[in-house]
């Protein structure tokens, strides 16, 4: 399973968001490998994961791709990410 | 570099009336210990205007950034309490108490950083005391904490 995170750059908010997903991930028990991304090149990136994790405000921006977009409100929760996540690992 | 290393400029008790003087705040941060030029504090204030306020990962929290430029000397974090919150106009994470600013190199090198600083912001009890502080010492203390955990 792949898993893109998402920001406006790929430097800030998309590593954070990565990190706490794997974190996530381990607390689920479940593996995937997680790539971080800006907006710019995330319409591209979506096409290659199974699901992409981002902001509410870029969901927005990013429109419909084929993979399961969820949004996530704290970046900082690993909580809300792994029940988010839940479901779909 | 440890967090508390790239973090080279802490202030609190900082006043704002609005996101952008608040965002100002944390690039006055980044100028004044040689992180960045005056551009990125602006770069960084359009990035809210393109991309909305998604900057505000967690409640009270702001992680203003750019993408790294030639308005980046170096990598480096500033550090901003306010006293009275700001609306940034995000949907669940209004209003902001604190700014991190962040410059980058690249996407790589401040890896171990932003590794540092999600653990220390993860406990919701020091995220609390974080945003709370009210002294750069009390900031640095709470921050030593959390690494020698």
């Amino acid at each position: 399973m792949k898993i893109l995170t998402v920001c406006g750059m790929g430097i800030g908010t998309s590593i954070l968001l990565k990190m706490n997903t794997e974190k996530a991930l381990k607390a689920l028990g479940a593996s995937a490998d997680v790539e971080a991304s800006d907006i710019g090149s995330a319409r591209g990136a979506a096409r290659t994961v199974d699901i992409v994790l981002i902001s509410h405000d870029l969901a927005e921006q990013l429109g419909d791709v084929p993979a399961k977009v969820i949004e996530i409100q704290n970046f900082l929760s690993v909580d809300e990410i792994s029940q988010k996540l839940a479901p779909e690992v | 570099m440890d967090l508390l290393d790239a973090l080279k400029s802490i202030e609190t008790g900082q006043h704002a009336t609005n996101w952008r003087e608040a965002i100002r705040l944390a690039g006055k941060g980044l100028v004044e210990s040689g992180a960045t030029t005056d551009e990125y504090t602006d770069e960084m204030i359009e990035a809210v205007e393109q991309n909305g306020p998604y900057i505000v990962i967690a409640p009270g929290l702001a992680l203003a950034h750019s993408r790294p430029s030639p308005a980046v000397l170096r990598a480096g974090l500033s550090w901003v309490g306010l006293t009275e919150p700001v609306e940034f106009g995000h949907a669940t994470n209004d209003p902001v108490r604190l700014i991190i600013g962040l410059a980058a190199l690249d996407h790589d090198a401040h890896l171990e950083v932003m590794s540092t600083l999600a653990l220390a912001l993860s406990d919701e009890t020091r995220f609390e005391r974080l945003l709370g502080a009210t002294s750069p010492g009390e900031v640095r203390a709470l921050l030593a904490e959390s690494a020698g955990n």
